[in-house]
Order: structure tokens, then sequence, then C-alpha cells
């Protein structure tokens, strides 16, 4: 696996509270940029919530607070001055089930270019083709772009998905176990997909799924929930290290699947 | 075995009480066309659909009502629509929730204002502002369109807002995650997903200002000609029959019926549209 040593995020402290709990404690992680980095953790120990906190989509729950801040490369995503929008724009997110919006499968595609600003047909018909290309999904759309992405089975819904996602060209994506509502054929392209595309940007994902976290990542965060209920980041390493020299006690258990 | 019976026996009720309700609607139709076929058939299409209203003169024209239903509702459309469909999108997307709570029953509290409440406040209020600073007897397209954009944001205000809190939450969180502001979200994602349930939303409301009656005769003015401008006063369908079902006699009778057929059919072409645009929204 490639290499990289720049970072692309970095979490300084992140706490996360849900009114008065205590969602996630000091967690602290430098994600390398142009990698896959797979959080993983038993149900409800805050993975998708510290998915979420990159895109500050945890912003939509009014009763969220966020201590510490998130850095993309040097800018600070959690500053008050921070145009949550244009982070949103660097930082896509892909969801568990896919959404497609009730419109064609051009108009999902060139929805968000459209609202950043490109007007020109050519360069959104460019951008409709590009994208659709990146996820494989060119070829089987092609004909019927017109059609509403509402009757698309599922698999391609969330390819379209990504290709909505890399349509506002994006540098890091989010994909919020993605994979968890699809067939296995789906998955294993959507996998194939994402190997591919953390060539150029920086991948995270959350998954229940630990052989999709050994075959695709190549960096692994653990999170368990600690005595007070509370997210806690338990280690954080390179996934073949993790998988196979595990650091500590609860990671070994919960990957050879004693818990969880 | 008396377990049975009764099982049977309120079976029976409950049908017999449902039954009543539906054979009201068919009661109705067919009272409302047995009177008023004869008349358009005698009088002839040319002088039903004609311009003069003399039943004195045996004239039956309906077209300045017809006019003046279509101007009145179209007043209450351009007025209300945009204040309904601002106000639900208010609701759905920015009121914080206690705001909500006091909006909400007040909105449902101007449905359940008396329609001649409506009237009487026009008359006293619009009516005397309108031929003060715009001219005019104030009796007029105006100033029943401001009553009646009113009197239909309720319908159009609470059906428009729950199709907007209907729509599922992926479709809002899959556009703010791609960068779009909140409204453009609204804009662009919401309110097209939602279309369906506006329009039927407006086309609801539309059904009530044209078959609202009361309201309207206190500030139409009621004359039954065609208007030339939106200060002129009208005469909707309604308010014929409204005003003149008290002394009509015959004929005259028989028209106001006939008027009523060509009502009853425009709210239910209305209905259907609302009922078919809706049902399509679930098939998708």
């Amino acid at each position: 696996m490639k290499k990289s040593n720049k970072v692309k995020l970095k979490t300084k402290d992140i706490n996360l509270f849900y009114g008065s709990v205590h969602a996630l404690r000091d967690v602290n992680m430098d994600i390398p940029s142009c990698s896959i980095t797979a959080i993983i953790g038993p149900s409800g120990c805050g993975k998708s919530s510290l998915l979420r906190l990159f895109n500050r989509m945890n912003d939509l729950i009014p009763i969220a607070r966020v201590e510490g801040d998130v850095l993309l490369d040097s800018t600070s995503i959690y500053d008050k001055n921070t145009d949550v929008a244009e982070i949103r724009k660097k930082i896509g997110l892909v969801f568990q089930k896919p959404n497609v919006f009730p419109m064609s499968i051009k108009e999902n595609i060139m929805i968000g270019p459209k609202h950043h600003g490109i007007r020109n047909r050519a360069a959104l018909d460019e951008i409709t083709e590009r994208c659709l290309e990146q996820v494989s999904l060119w070829g089987e759309v092609k004909d019927i772009l017109g059609k509403s992405a509402l009757e698309l089975p599922a698999g391609q819904q969330q390819r379209l998905c990504i290709a909505r996602a890399l349509a506002v060209d994006p540098e890091v994506i989010l994909f919020d176990e993605s994979c968890s509502a699809l067939d296995p054929e789906s998955t294993m392209k959507i996998e194939e997909l994402m190997l591919t595309l953390a060539k150029k940007y920086t991948i995270l994902i959350v998954t229940h799924n630990m052989e999709q976290a050994v075959r695709i990542s190549d960096m692994s965060a653990f999170l368990m929930i600690d005595e007070n209920k509370t997210g806690r980041l338990v280690e954080f390493s390179r996934t073949t290290e993790m998988f196979s020299n595990p650091q500590d006690k609860r990671t070994e258990d919960y990957i050879t699947g004693r818990f969880g | 075995m008396v377990k049975k019976i009764k099982e049977n026996f309120s079976g029976i009720v409950f049908f017999a009480l449902a039954l009543s309700s539906v054979s009201a609607l068919v009661l109705i139709t067919v009272f409302i066309f047995v009177q008023g076929i004869p008349l358009i058939a005698s009088a002839g299409l040319s002088n039903f659909f004609g311009m003069d209203w003399s039943p004195d003169r045996g004239m039956y024209g309906i077209t300045p009502m017809i006019v003046g239903t279509a101007s009145v509702t179209l007043g209450a459309a351009i007025l209300g629509v945009p204040i309904g469909l601002c106000c639900s999108i208010f609701m759905a997307e920015f009121a914080p929730s206690w705001m909500k709570k006091v909006f909400r029953p007040a909105i449902q509290l101007l449905a359940g204002i008396p329609s001649v409440v409506y009237g009487f406040w026009g008359l006293t209020f619009i009516v005397p502002f309108i031929s003060k600073y715009l001219g005019g007897l104030g009796l007029s397209i105006l100033a029943a369109s401001v009553v009646l954009a009113i009197m239909v944001l309720p319908t159009i205000i609470s059906i428009s807002e729950v199709s907007l809190i209907a729509l599922p939450r992926q479709y809002k969180e899959g556009a703010l995650a791609l960068g779009m502001t909140h409204w453009q979200t609204i804009r662009s994602v919401q309110l097209p997903a939602a279309k369906s349930g506006i329009v039927a939303a407006v086309i609801l409301g539309l059904g009530r200002a044209i078959g609202e009656t009361m309201a309207v005769i206190m500030v139409l003015g009621n004359s039954p000609a065609l208007p030339r401008s939106i200060l002129d006063p009208v005469r909707t369908l309604t308010t014929n029959i409204g005003l003149e079902m008290g002394y009509a006699s015959g004929e005259h009778r028989q028209a106001l019926f006939a008027t009523g057929i060509v009502l009853f059919a425009v709210i239910m072409i209305l209905n259907i549209t609302a009922q078919y645009i809706t049902r399509k929204k679930v098939k998708k």
C-alpha cells in the first residue's frame, strides 16, 4: 500500500456532547493524505458521530456541542469564522443509505457544481460525464441521464451519490457505512472504487465490517465506549499493524470477535 | 349466537351511516342537475354563457360571474400563495420550536373564524382603505382578493408545511453535505421534492376561495357586469346564488341551480386534480 506522510486532517482534543451526554472524549488523530482510514468499533461507540464531525454535519443536531478542533490542512474547521458550506464542499459525505435527490440522474450530479457557481452548459456536461466515469456508472446510464435517479437499483444509486459528491471537487470524502445497505456485488464495486479514489482523495470510512477494513484501509481507528458511556479512541495505527499486532487488549478482543 | 347477531347488526348500522354521507353527495348532485339542466337546455348555451344577466327579461348570461370568480380567485392566489408558501417554509425550516407552538394554533384559529366575520372586517377595514387610497367605492375585486387571500392561508400553509416536513431528512442532509447553503437546499432540493404537496395545497386553497360566499358578498359590490379594473365591483358564481335564491322562482330559480352546476364542475375538477397529484406523489 502506498505511503504518505502528509497530514490531511488533524483532530485536536475533540470532545462531542449531546446535551449532557459526553459522546466522544479527547480524540486525537492525524489522518494522512491520499489514504483510506477506517473507523471501527462496536455499535453506539460514536463512529458515525466522529465521522460527521469532520464536515460539521453535527451542526444539524441542535443539542450537539463540540470542543477542540479539526484542522483540514492548516484550516480550522471549528473556527467561528469558518464558512461551513465551503468546508462541506471540500469534505464530502456519502451516507449509509443511498440518498439520491428526486430528480434526474444528470441533475443529481449537476446540482452541486451549479450552486458553486458553474453555469456553463458544456462545463456541467463535462463534469457529469467525468464523475459518472469515475464511479464506472457512465456506461450504464449515459443513455438515461434524464431518467429519475430513484428508478436506479440501490447499488447504482449509491455510486451516483459518490459521483455527486465528486462533482463538487472535494479533497476528502467521508463514507458513513456506505455499503451496509448493499448486496455483496455492489459492495465490492464500491470498495474497488474507494481504492481508486484514494489515489487522489483522502478517504474516511465508518464500517461494521472488519474484513472490509482489512481489505481496503491503510489506517484504522478503533473506538469504544468507556465505563461512563463516553466514546474514546482506543487505538489508531496502520491497519496491518492493528490487525496483526494490536497494542490494546480491548482492540484485540474486538477484532478477534470476542464482543461487538 | 347472540354475539354474532350483535356483530352483524352493528356492521349494518355502520354501513348505513357510512352510506348516508355518500348518498348525501349523490342526492345533492342529482338535485342540482335536475333543477339546473332544463334551464340550460331551454335558454340555450349562448344565452346561459352570455354577457347579460337579467332574469326578469329571460337573460341568464353567467359569463360576468365566471369572470368575477376567476378574477377574485386569481387575486387571492397572487396575494395568498407567496405569503402562505413563505410562511410554510419558515415554519418547516426556520422557526424555533416555541414559535411553532404559537404559530400553528394561531394559523388553525384563522381557519376557524366564521366567514361572515371576515366579510365584516373586510367591509369596515379593507373597503374604506381601498376607497380612500385607491379611489372608487372600495367594494371591489381587490377587496375580495385581500379577504380571500387571508382565508386561504390556513389551507395553503398547513398542507405545504406538512409536505415539507414529510420529506426524508436525507434529502436535506445530502444537499448540505454538498456544501449547499440552507436556503439553496430549500430552493433547489426541498421545494422541488415537495412540489406535488405544495401544488395540492394551492389547489385546495383556491377551491376554498372559489366556494366562499358570505365574506365575498359583503365586500364585492355584487354588480353582475364585466369589470374593467380590479377596483370595480363584480359578482361571483357563489354570490349570484346567495344573493338571489331568497326571492327567485321558476326559470330564475332554475338558472341559479344551473349556476350551481358550473360551480360544482369547477370545484370537482380542482379536487380531482389535487387528489390525482397527491396520489402520484405517494406512488413515487
